[in-house]
């Protein structure tokens, strides 16, 4: 079908109380945003310690080598997870004018799914990681996960499944990341562990490390744009070809990446030309996605001036466009020997997963939370806070990363004494410090924001805002 | 087809990701069948004999108490608890454990990784590693002396005085001189490392243990 089709809605749409369990998508988003401050304590207490300023030295609870566990797993699992559930339920409900099969069974998630990400947290703290990067979840776990995941796809498959007429690009992206989620997670933490050992195991991982991001997170991320730009710019997607070419070629190549994190290890040569071939071209498909957008967008450019979320959305895409530019070329062989363990690539993950991601998500959480409260933010300036100084701090974060990795890359391959690197290393650890504290005051804004909006607090702010905020009144 | 539930659920969902399964894992693993896994116990070589025993011989009391006798068997024992550490104490995201063939690391560490050496127990999950604010581990064994390790995991700082690595005081019953049974743990498994290969050790003579449990000072 075409997007020329024109259907027709149902002469009864459906009430949006009927569709949204509003309460529970607030939840979600509550809880995404606690795990979020959890994860940003873990970083912290690891950026410390690189300079040795860390004061709470000699604890097991709190040794840092965990916390920088709890980091990354509070993050994926924590924040993302939770606010994509609650993202979804806003969205798949209304996009398919059908409740999602049962509301019970979302409460149910919901709780699931936080004794999961807290027995992960405590199985972590305690030292029962599993050896999988992004897969630290104890493998007692695992299974509790997948179950999880299941009941989320069953969830939402059933109002998508009865859906009629062409179904929506967002619902594409949904439908196949319910799958890819539930099969990554599955490769990712029972092969390496219990079937493959050593080089092709790493392959596994490799995998499974990439199509976390690529076939969780990204489809997820995308699906949820495709959702909400057009609604708030009020007008439909540019190109509905180029929408098929951007999720095609994401199904196709994304999950031929994986080995690109293992490159130089002794997985056989020809499979890493493979992956270093196929993350080129998948940077070819991001540049088609980002063109629509920007066709989207084109003609109303003012609103990322007065439209808050949809500057967030837009600032991601910008982001992302940077990251798989840098993608394209640090795959290559030439760039890899010089930056593969540095920095750089730390950089390079934070701009991914808060760059891009979190601000779609805060974009989305911006525009959202009025709506689930019923009443418009406590303050527009926080609101501008949150975003300054969330684009100031992870920016100057990954140049400062980016260039501490250059240097580190030199300084081990001009085989200099290994304190040397981490020695030159320290202005760039320092810096990241402040970085992520910008970072950590503007999400303190938000949480300071949506405290006061809850409980129905008014600012003395001018109204002069009204206009310019018009997004922010439901 | 390319807009049709199933077209995305079974083509997309489906079959792309267990193409890149295939071609991506399933290769290398049939790549490597006749390079079985080995346990850890076939692993315990003479040289790790060697710092197991040295370990046994400096701190006789935490020894016999965690470990009894410095015997093969309770050689894999250690390395099986450490290797236990090293994955839950995340040291593989500081630590990387293979030397690439570029950027002048086999002047740095020693060969370079090859596929056999991760063929094992103890490499499953492979831990490879991801970054390097330390160096690479996997020629450690032989490189430092077990007194080094369990001062140097006591207290990085006390031996290289700017490191940024943390200390793991639980590893010892209150002082580095008393490492417990995670730390002995600990210790054999870094000893290992490496420990299989024709170029061990690379930077250091072996000093008899007689010569060295030896103490001048001591005539
Ligand atoms: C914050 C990152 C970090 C973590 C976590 C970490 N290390 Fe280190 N490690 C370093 C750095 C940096 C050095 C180099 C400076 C020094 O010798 O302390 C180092 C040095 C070492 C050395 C000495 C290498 C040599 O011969 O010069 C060993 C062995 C070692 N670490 C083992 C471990 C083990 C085992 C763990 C986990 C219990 C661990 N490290 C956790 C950063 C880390």
């Amino acid at each position: 079908m075409s997007a020329g089709t024109v259907t027709t809605l149902p002469p009864n749409q459906p009430e949006h109380e009927n569709l949204v369990e509003e309460r529970l998508v607030a939840w979600f988003f509550v809880a995404a945003l606690v795990y979020m401050a959890v994860s940003f304590l873990g970083g912290l207490l690891m950026a410390l310690q690189l300079v040795r300023w860390n004061p709470l030295q000699g604890s097991e609870w709190l040794s840092p080598g965990r916390w920088r566990m709890i980091h990354t797993n509070a993050i994926a699992y924590g924040f993302l997870a939770n606010a994509f559930l609650g993202a979804l339920h806003w969205a798949v409900p209304r996009l398919t004018l059908r409740p999602v099969l049962s509301r019970a069974l979302s409460y149910f998630i919901f709780v699931a799914w936080q004794v999961v990400v807290l027995s992960t947290a405590a199985g972590i703290l305690m030292g029962q990681a599993q050896g999988i990067e992004w897969g630290e979840t104890p493998v007692w776990i695992d299974p509790l996960a997948l179950a999880g995941l299941l009941l989320v796809a069953i969830n939402f498959m059933a109002p998508i499944i009865k859906a009629e007429g062409p179904l929506y690009v967002t619902l594409w992206y949904f439908m196949a990341a319910f799958v890819w989620t539930f099969l990554t997670y599955a490769m990712g933490n029972f092969l390496p562990e219990y079937f493959v050992p050593g080089t092709s195991g790493g392959a596994i991982a490799g995998l499974f490390i990439h199509d976390l991001v690529g076939l969780f997170v990204t489809p997820l991320g995308w699906g949820l744009m495709y959702y909400f730009v057009p609604i708030l710019l009020q007008k439909p997607i540019w190109s509905h070809g180029l929408s098929l070419v951007g999720f095609w070629g994401l199904a196709f190549f994304y999950p031929l990446n994986g080995i690109h994190h293992f490159l130089y290890t002794p997985i056989p040569m020809f499979l890493q030309y493979g992956a270093v071939i196929a993350t080129i071209a998948v940077e070819l498909v991001v540049t088609t996605v980002i063109i629509n957008f920007f066709g989207t967008i084109w003609g109303s450019g003012k609103a990322v001036v007065n439209n808050l979320p949809i500057r967030w959305f837009y600032t991601g895409m910008v982001l992302y466009f940077i990251t798989c530019f840098q993608c394209a070329l640090q795959v290559t062989l030439t760039f890899q020997a010089l930056i593969h363990f540095t920095d750089w690539v730390v950089g390079h993950a934070h701009l991914v997963m808060f760059g891009v991601f979190t601000m779609w998500l805060m974009g989305i959480m911006t525009y959202l939370f009025p709506r689930l409260l019923r009443r418009p933010w406590y303050s527009y300036t926080l609101c501008e806070w949150h975003y300054w100084l969330s684009t100031a701090g992870i920016v100057s974060m990954f140049i400062d990363l980016t260039l501490a990795g250059v240097f580190q890359g030199y300084a081990w391959a001009s085989l200099q004494p290994w304190d040397v690197s981490v020695e030159l290393s320290e202005p760039f650890w320092i810096f990241r410090i402040f970085a992520g504290l910008t970072i950590i005051a503007g999400q303190l804004c938000f949480a300071w924001n949506l405290l006061m909006t809850w409980l129905g607090k008014t600012s003395d702010e001018p109204a002069t805002s009204a206009a310019t905020n018009a997004w922010g009144t439901a | 087809m390319f807009e049709s539930k199933s077209g995305v659920l079974l083509i997309g969902g489906l079959i792309f990701f267990v193409f890149a399964f295939l071609s991506n894992a399933v290769v290398p693993m049939l790549m490597y069948q006749e390079l079985p896994e080995q346990p850890t116990a076939a692993l315990v070589n003479e040289n790790l004999m060697y710092q197991f025993q040295d370990l046994s011989l400096r701190y006789p009391d935490q020894f016999s108490e965690h470990f009894g006798e410095a015997t093969q068997e309770n050689c894999v024992e250690a390395l099986d608890l450490g290797r236990e550490i090293y994955i839950g104490e995340g040291c593989w995201h500081c630590h990387s454990q293979f030397v690439r063939p570029v950027s002048n690391e086999a002047d740095r560490w020693g060969p370079v990784a090859a596929t056999p050496e991760y063929q094992n127990e103890l490499q499953r999950p492979v831990m490879f590693g991801t970054r390097r604010v330390g160096p690479d581990l996997s020629r450690e064994g032989g490189r430092r002396g077990n007194d080094w390790h369990a001062v140097h995991f006591y207290e990085p700082t006390s031996v290289s005085w700017k490191s940024p690595m943390p200390n793991y005081p639980w590893l010892f019953d209150g002082s580095p001189d008393k490492p417990n049974k995670r730390g002995l743990a600990l210790i054999t498994y870094v000893q290992w490392l490496g420990s299989w290969l024709d170029s061990y050790p690379l930077y250091e003579d072996y000093v008899p243990l007689e010569e060295q449990m030896d103490n001048p000072l001591a005539q």
